[in-house]
């Protein structure tokens, strides 16, 4: 997700604030989790992991990462993919609008005056 | 002047968008009663799987855009057939049905009038089951349709990979209609057109919009898929 405030560039990153997390487990699909890694922001879902304290394992930048180490691998699939913050906010990285989170839907409607 | 009867059936008892906002069409009761009809889950279904087949995914395992995902049921027809999928709808309530359904993808509460909040390239395509036909009211007095549909395509461009497809199936009130978005889409950069299913056949009728955002490199070239009937 990107932010879609109207003053923020194309791809203005969210940050991630929560109450309330769960995790869902997920069949670990090895070709879809490097498809996704090819088109997170791997700087946001970095911050996102550290901020839900689940970044244990995971390199701060992709060029760190190794999709060959199997371990890491299946903690940054854990963290995509399983994690999912049921109440809590993402936050315009460029405005600082929050975008609520509410039983693990994000509400990106823009109000009237920020069309 | 005596008064005439009112016609038997008026276009807007067939036409949902006349008489609400979708958010307050599909909220609370209604959107419940529309996730258990099992006459409109079976059309759902039905166009949801046609939609996949136009789509044309060149492998298992994509990702999807699931535009208008409501109640989760085209959500559950894509993890069906081995992709994945995130949902958008306008409609709270719709979302909560489908989340406390439990669903596979993610769920998302926005206006696609006010754009797809998503990072370019994100999805290998896209499906809309009965959705993009709400672009086409003006809901607010500031709200305008042409700009709404705009938005919506260029947004929807920007968030498929190159050479990603996407088909939207949909209800166009009238021909004017039909040639406001297919055009809209267009100008949006888009290839492809509108298909018609059953042309025909007042009833079994179908539209899909068979959208193309440009070319995969090393590709097949896109070409219209055949319509039915």
């Amino acid at each position: 997700l990107v932010s879609p405030m109207a003053g923020a560039s194309d791809s203005a990153a969210l940050g991630i604030e929560a109450t309330e997390v769960e995790s869902k487990e997920r069949e670990y699909d090895a070709d879809f989790l490097k498809k996704m890694i090819g088109r997170i922001d791997w700087a946001s879902f970095a911050a996102a992991a550290k901020t839900l304290e689940v970044s244990e394992g995971i390199p701060a930048t992709r060029d760190a990462l190794d999709e060959g180490d199997d371990t890491m691998m299946r903690k940054i699939h854990h963290a995509l993919l399983e994690v999912n913050v049921v109440t809590g906010n993402l936050i315009c990285t460029e405005t600082g609008r929050k975008f609520p989170i509410q039983l693990g839907i994000p509400n990106m409607l823009l109000n009237q005056d920020e069309l | 002047r005596t008064p005439t009867s009112p016609p038997a059936q008026s276009s807007s008892m067939s036409r949902p968008e006349h008489l609400a906002p979708p958010e307050i069409f599909y909220s609370g009761d209604e959107a419940k009663k529309y996730a258990t009809n099992s006459r409109m889950r079976e059309i759902q279904t039905t166009l949801s799987e046609r939609a996949l087949q136009l789509l044309a995914l060149p492998e298992q395992g994509s990702f999807l855009l699931d535009v208008g995902a409501g109640s989760g049921l085209s959500g559950e027809c894509i993890t069906e057939s081995g992709h994945y999928w995130t949902g958008c709808d306008i409609s709270k309530d719709m979302l909560e049905v489908a989340v406390e359904g439990g669903v596979e993808g993610d769920m998302v509460l926005n206006d696609m009038g006010q754009g797809l909040p998503f990072r370019p390239g994100s999805f290998d395509g896209c499906i809309s089951i009965s959705a993009i036909q709400w672009l086409c009211n003006a809901e607010t007095s500031q709200a305008n349709p042409y700009k709404r549909l705009g938005i919506f395509f260029t947004s929807l461009y920007r968030c498929l990979t190159r050479g990603g497809r996407a088909v939207l199936q949909w209800y166009p009130e009238n021909p004017q209609q039909m040639e406001l978005v297919t055009s809209t889409a267009m100008r949006c950069g888009f290839g492809g057109g509108l298909l018609v299913d059953y042309p025909h056949s007042t009833r079994a009728k179908k539209y899909f919009l068979v959208l193309y955002a440009g070319q995969r490199e090393g590709g097949k070239p896109h070409a219209m898929p055949q319509a039915l009937g």
